[in-house]
C-alpha cells in the first residue's frame, strides 16, 4: 500500500474512502452494494423529479381525465404514454410516485434530524449533568419507549388537530408530521450518547481537560461526539426507514400529510380504493417503492450497524 | 420484594396521573367544550348556564379533581360524534381488539421465538439465511401495506378469506367472540397474520441478536470447556441468559402490538377501539380521544409493571436487596 | 520414547483475515507428562492462551489448526468430530479461565452448575452428584458449603468464584487441568491463594497443568517446566530452574533481567528494546532477531529449530553446532 496523500486534500480522501474497512466490506455484499444503489436512484429520482419525470401531475392542465385508470403498458388496454398507468384521475402513476417520494423523503429526513438533534442534546445534557436531571430526561426516555411511535404520533397528530383551528392545521400539516415522527424516535440516540458521555465523563483527559481549565462545552464536543459518531449514524439509517414507514402510515390513515401533496402513503391510501375493483396498479406501485426504499436503508443501515461493530468482525 | 413493588406502583400512579392530566387539558385547551356539545342557536344565558352546571367555570384543579374522579369511574362523557357515552363504545369493542391482539401475539413468540434460536445457533445455514433476509422484508414491510397485498392475494384474487369485519360472533356477557364460529375464525386469519408479522421478525432477530450474544460469554465457553452437551449450552445455558432481556421487549411489543392495531383494523375495517380512535382523531371527537389515552397508559403501565416482575423471577441478581449483596462480598 | 500424557507437536493454529492469513500459533510443541505442572509464558499475543485454547477444541472462529497434532496419552484429538472431543472435554482436560467474574452462568446456582457437570461425565444420581459436588466445594476451601451451594455466582467474591471454577474444572477428575491466566482478574493478595489451591489439588488426585500466565513469579512456585513463548513461538522450554537461573535464549534472558528479584536490591533491571512484532509483520528468520542483542546474518534469514543447550531447549541458532549459516550443508 502507498502512503495515504495529505489528509484533506481530495485525492487523499478518495483513496482513504476506497481504502477504508467501511468501504471494503461495502464491496463485499451485493445486497448491500444493490440496496447503495436502489437508495442512489430513488433519491436521484425523487430529487429530480420537476426534471425527470414524464408528467407534471401538479399542472390541473395536463390532467387528462380520459386517461384514467389506464393500466400499465404490459397489460391489455394500456398506453405507452403512461408506462406504469394512471390513477382515478388520470394522472401519470411514474410521475405521481416520483413527486410522492420526494414528500416521503423530505419528511423522513426532516424528522431524523428533529429526532437526532432533540435525542444527542438530551443525551449528553443527561449524561454530563447527571444528577436529579438526568433521571427526569431518562424517565421520560423510558416511558416514551414504552410507547410505541405510531401511537405518539397520531397522538400528537390528534391533539395537534383539536388545538389549532382547521386551516391552520392543513398549513401545519408537514410540519405536524414531522414533529409528530421525530418526538417519537429520539430516545435510542438520546440513551446511546449518554452512555458514551457517561463513559468518557470519567476518564482521566476530561479530567485533565477541566483542570486546565477547558470548557465542559468544548471537551464534549471535541471528545465526546466523535465516539457517538458511528452508533448514531446507524440509529439515524435505521430510523430513517423508520421515519418514511411512519410517515406512510399515517398518511394511508389519513392524518398524514396534507392531500395537496401526496406521500407514497396518500397514494396507497387512495389506490386502496379501487383494489377491489381491479385497478390493483394504483395501490402496488407506490407500495412496491415503498418497500424498496425502506428495504434499501434498512439493508444499509444493518451493513452499518455490522461494519462498525468491532465486536462482530 | 414488596418494596420494590411499592416502588413500581408508585411509579405507575405517577404515570397514570400525568397521562390523565394531559388528556384532561385536552378538554380544556382544545376549542370551547360547550361549543363542542351545543349548537350555533344556544344564547349565551344558556351557555353560562350550562357552564355552571357541567362545574366548567371553577378553577382548574377543581375541575381536574371532578374529572379524576369521573375517570376513575369509567366516565369520560358523550362522544361529540356518536353522542353515546364513551364508556359504552369502548365496552363494545374492546373484545374485537383485544381477541385480534393476543392472536397476533400469541403467533409472533410462538413463531418468532424459535426462529431467533435457530437463526442465532446456525448463523450459516441457507435455512438461517432465508429467515433472515425474510425477516429484513418483514420490517420494511408497513403492516398496512402487508393488509393491502394479503387482502389483494386472499380476497380479491383467490377469494378464500373475508377482507374486512369480524364474522359471526358469539355474545359471552359482555363479552363477544369470534373464537366460536368457523366464520369468526376465518375473519381472524388475515388480520391477525397482518399484526403479527412486524412483531415476529422484531422478536426474532432479538432473539437471535441476543442469543448470538450470549453463545459469545466467557460463561458459555466455560460450559463447553466442562463437556456439557450442546443440547444443554443451548437451551439451557444460552437460553435463560437470553429470555431476560427477550421478555421485557416481548412485554413492550405486546403493547405495541395494541396499538399497530389501529392500522390493522383500519385496514380490514374491523370493529374495534382502533377504528374508533382513528375515526376520533379525524373528527376531533375529544372524550373518545381522552378516553383512549387514559386506557392505553393504563395498558401499558399494567405490562411494565407485569414485566418488572418476571425480570425479578427470572434474574436472580434483582431479587438480593443491597444490604445482602454488599456482606456476602467478603471472602 | 515414553507416552507423555499430553503431546502438542508442531501446532498451527491460523486466523484468516481480509489482509491475508495471519499464523497466530507457529510450529508449537511441547509435552505434558502426567501429574506434571508445564508453565507457558510470554507476553499479551504470544499465542499462549490460543494454543491452550486449540487444545480443548475451543478456538474462536474464525481461528483454527492448520497444521500440527495434538495426542492425549498418544491419540490424536485434534481431529476428533465435535461429540467426542466433548466427551474429553471435562472429563480429561479441565479448564480453568482468566476471570471467574464472567466464568459462571449467573442464573444458575453453582450446586447447579456443578451436579450438571458432574451428571454428565458419570453415572452418578442427582443425590450422589449433589454429594460430591458439597465435597468438591469443601475441596476448593468455600465455608459452610451446604448452605452455600444454593447461592448464585454473584453472591460470591472475586477469589471465592474462581474456588469455584475450579472445584468445577475438577468435577469429573480430569488428568489435565488447562488453567489459562487463572489469576490475572483477581485481587494480588488473593492469587497466591489460588494458586497454592489450585497445586494442592492437583497434587493430590495427579492431575497435571498447564498453566498459563505472564506472570513469571507464579511460574517459578508453581512449575516444573516452563515454556517461554514469542510471537506464537516456543523460544525455550526447559526445567523452571533452569530456565530461570541460567536462561539461554536471548529473549528469556532479557525476561530475566527485567524481573526485580528480592534480595538482589542494588541490581539495574534491564529491559528489551522495543515490542513484540505484530502478527500481521513477523520477520523473517528468528522472530526476535531485531531486538536480540546477539543477532547475526542467520538470525535474518532461517528460523531456527529448538535445540539442545546444556540445561534447556532454545530456539535459537546461538546453540546451533555449526555457528556458520550454511546448515543445510552440516545437516546432509
Amino acid at each position: 500500500m502507498t502512503a495515504p496523500a495529505a489528509p484533506g486534500s481530495p485525492p487523499g480522501l478518495l483513496r482513504r474512502i476506497f481504502d477504508s474497512d467501511l468501504w471494503y466490506s461495502f464491496t463485499r455484499s451485493w445486497i448491500t452494494m444493490g440496496s447503495g444503489i436502489c437508495v442512489l436512484l430513488l433519491v436521484v429520482g425523487a430529487l429530480g423529479a420537476p426534471v425527470l419525470a414524464p408528467h407534471d401531475t401538479f399542472d390541473p392542465a395536463t390532467l387528462k381525465l380520459m386517461d384514467a385508470f389506464t393500466p400499465p403498458v404490459w397489460v391489455e388496454g394500456g398506453n405507452p404514454t403512461y408506462l406504469i398507468g394512471t390513477d382515478n384521475q388520470g394522472r401519470d402513476m411514474l410521475s405521481t410516485i416520483m413527486f410522492g417520494m420526494r414528500i416521503s423523503l423530505l419528511v423522513g429526513f426532516a424528522a431524523v434530524l428533529f429526532s437526532l438533534v432533540l435525542g444527542v442534546g438530551l443525551g449528553l445534557v443527561a449524561g454530563y449533568l447527571g444528577g436529579t436531571i438526568d433521571a427526569l430526561i431518562m424517565r421520560v426516555a423510558d416511558i416514551k419507549l414504552a410507547f410505541p411511535a405510531i401511537l405518539i404520533a397520531l397522538l400528537v397528530d390528534g391533539v395537534s388537530r383539536a388545538a389549532l383551528p382547521r386551516d391552520m392545521h392543513d398549513q401545519l400539516a408537514l410540519y405536524v408530521v414531522v414533529f409528530a415522527i421525530g418526538v417519537s424516535n429520539w430516545v435510542s440516540y438520546a440513551r446511546t450518547v449518554r452512555g458514551t458521555v457517561m463513559v468518557e465523563r470519567g476518564k482521566d483527559y476530561v479530567q485533565a481537560a477541566r483542570v486546565i481549565g477547558i470548557h465542559p462545552a468544548v471537551i464534549m464536543v471535541r471528545h465526546v461526539l466523535p465516539n457517538v459518531m458511528g452508533p448514531v449514524l446507524v440509529i439515524a439509517t435505521l430510523g430513517l426507514a423508520l421515519a418514511i414507514l411512519t410517515e406512510a402510515t399515517l398518511s394511508f390513515l389519513g392524518v398524514g400529510v396534507p392531500p395537496t401533496q401526496p406521500s407514497l402513503g396518500t397514494l396507497i391510501r387512495n389506490g386502496n380504493d379501487y383494489l377491489f375493483s381491479g385497478e390493483w396498479w394504483i395501490a402496488i406501485f407506490p407500495g412496491l417503492t415503498l418497500v424498496v426504499l425502506a428495504l434499501s436503508v434498512n439493508l444499509l443501515g444493518d451493513w452499518l450497524r455490522d461494519a462498525l461493530n468491532p465486536k462482530l468482525r | 420484594m414488596i418494596a420494590f413493588i411499592l416502588r413500581r406502583l408508585m411509579q405507575a400512579v405517577v404515570v397514570m396521573l400525568t397521562v390523565a392530566l394531559i388528556s384532561f387539558a385536552l378538554f380544556n385547551f382544545a376549542g370551547d367544550p360547550i361549543n363542542n356539545m351545543v349548537g350555533q342557536d344556544v344564547s349565551l344565558a344558556d351557555r353560562e348556564r350550562l357552564r355552571e352546571a357541567l362545574g366548567l367555570n371553577q378553577p382548574f384543579w377543581v375541575q381536574f379533581g371532578i374529572f379524576l374522579q369521573n375517570a376513575l369511574q369509567g366516565d369520560f362523557g358523550l362522544s361529540y360524534r356518536l353522542g353515546r357515552p364513551v364508556e359504552d363504545l369502548i365496552v363494545e369493542r374492546l373484545p374485537a381488539t383485544l381477541e385480534l391482539s393476543l392472536t397476533a401475539a400469541a403467533l409472533a413468540v410462538f413463531i418468532g421465538i424459535p426462529l431467533g434460536v435457530y437463526t442465532g445457533l446456525y448463523r450459516d445455514t441457507w435455512l438461517s439465511r432465508v429467515f433472515l433476509t425474510a425477516s429484513l422484508a418483514g420490517v420494511s414491510l408497513p403492516t398496512f401495506l402487508i393488509g393491502i397485498l394479503l387482502i389483494l392475494i386472499f380476497s380479491v384474487e383467490l377469494n378464500v378469506l373475508p377482507s374486512f369485519g369480524r364474522g359471526e360472533t358469539v355474545e359471552i356477557g359482555w363479552w363477544t367472540t369470534g373464537f366460536a364460529t368457523w366464520s369468526g375464525i376465518k375473519a381472524l386469519i388475515l388480520p391477525s397474520i397482518t399484526l403479527c408479522l412486524f412483531q415476529l421478525t422484531l422478536i426474532m432477530r432479538l432473539v437471535r441478536a441476543e442469543m448470538m450474544e450470549v453463545l459469545r460469554t466467557d460463561y458459555i465457553k466455560f460450559a463447553r470447556a466442562r463437556g456439557l452437551p450442546d443440547r444443554k449450552v443451548h437451551f439451557g445455558h444460552a437460553l435463560k441468559n437470553t429470555l431476560v432481556p427477550v421478555i421485557t421487549v416481548i412485554g413492550l411489543q405486546f403493547g405495541s402490538i395494541v396499538a399497530f392495531a389501529i392500522i390493522t383494523e383500519t385496514v380490514f375495517q374491523w370493529p374495534g377501539m382502533g377504528l374508533l380512535f382513528i375515526q376520533a382523531v379525524n373528527f376531533v371527537d375529544i372524550p373518545i380521544l381522552a378516553a383512549y389515552l387514559v386506557l392505553i397508559a393504563l395498558f401499558f403501565v399494567v405490562i411494565n409493571l407485569v414485566v418488572d416482575l418476571l425480570y425479578y423471577f427470572v434474574d436472580p441478581r434483582l431479587r438480593v436487596d443491597r444490604t445482602a449483596a454488599g456482606g456476602e462480598a467478603t471472602p | 520414547m515414553p507416552n507423555h500424557l499430553l503431546e502438542v507437536d508442531r501446532l498451527k493454529v491460523v486466523f484468516p483475515t481480509r489482509r491475508g492469513t495471519l499464523v497466530a500459533v507457529d510450529d508449537v510443541s511441547f509435552h505434558i507428562d502426567q501429574g506434571e505442572v508445564l508453565g507457558v509464558v510470554g507476553e499479551s499475543g504470544a499465542g499462549k492462551s490460543l494454543t491452550g485454547a486449540a487444545i480443548i477444541g475451543l478456538l474462536e472462529p474464525p481461528g483454527r489448526i492448520a497444521g500440527g497434532e495434538i495426542r492425549l496419552d498418544g491419540r490424536r484429538i485434534d481431529n476428533l468430530p465435535y461429540s467426542q472431543l466433548r466427551r474429553i472435554r471435562g472429563k480429561e482436560i479441565g479448564a480453568v479461565f482468566q476471570d471467574p467474574l464472567t466464568s459462571l452462568n449467573p442464573l444458575y446456582t453453582i450446586g447447579k452448575q456443578l451436579t450438571e457437570t458432574i451428571e454428565t461425565h458419570t453415572d452418578m444420581t442427582p443425590t450422589k452428584a449433589r454429594e460430591r459436588a458439597v465435597q468438591l466445594l469443601k475441596d476448593v476451601g468455600i465455608p459452610a458449603a451446604e448452605k452455600r451451594i444454593e447461592s448464585y455466582p454473584h453472591q460470591f467474591s472475586g477469589g471465592m468464584r474462581q474456588r469455584v471454577v475450579i472445584a468445577l474444572a475438577l468435577c469429573a477428575n480430569p488428568r489435565i487441568v488447562i488453567a489459562d491466566e487463572p489469576t490475572t482478574a483477581l485481587d494480588v493478595s488473593i492469587q497466591a491463594q489460588i494458586i497454592a489451591l489450585l497445586k494442592r489439588l492437583c497434587q493430590e488426585h495427579g492431575t497435571a497443568v498447564m498453566l498459563v500466565t505472564h506472570d513469571m513469579g507464579v511460574i517459578a512456585e508453581t512449575a516444573d517446566r516452563v515454556a517461554v513463548m514469542y510471537a506464537g513461538r516456543v523460544a525455550e522450554i526447559g526445567p523452571v530452574r533452569d530456565v530461570i537461573k541460567h536462561p539461554k535464549h536471548p529473549y528469556t534472558i532479557g525476561l530475566m533481567g527485567a524481573i526485580p528479584a528480592i534480595g538482589h536490591g542494588t541490581e539495574r533491571l534491564t529491559q528489551i528494546e522495543g515490542a513484540m512484532p505484530r502478527l500481521t509483520d513477523i520477520p523473517r528468520g528468528c522472530a526476535f532477531n531485531p531486538r536480540c542483542p546477539k543477532v547475526f546474518d542467520r538470525c535474518r534469514s532461517e528460523r531456527p529449530d529448538l535445540l539442545a543447550t546444556e540445561t534447556s531447549l532454545a530456539s535459537c541458532w546461538l546453540y546451533d553446532d555449526q555457528r556458520a549459516p550454511a546448515r543445510e550443508a552440516a545437516h546432509v
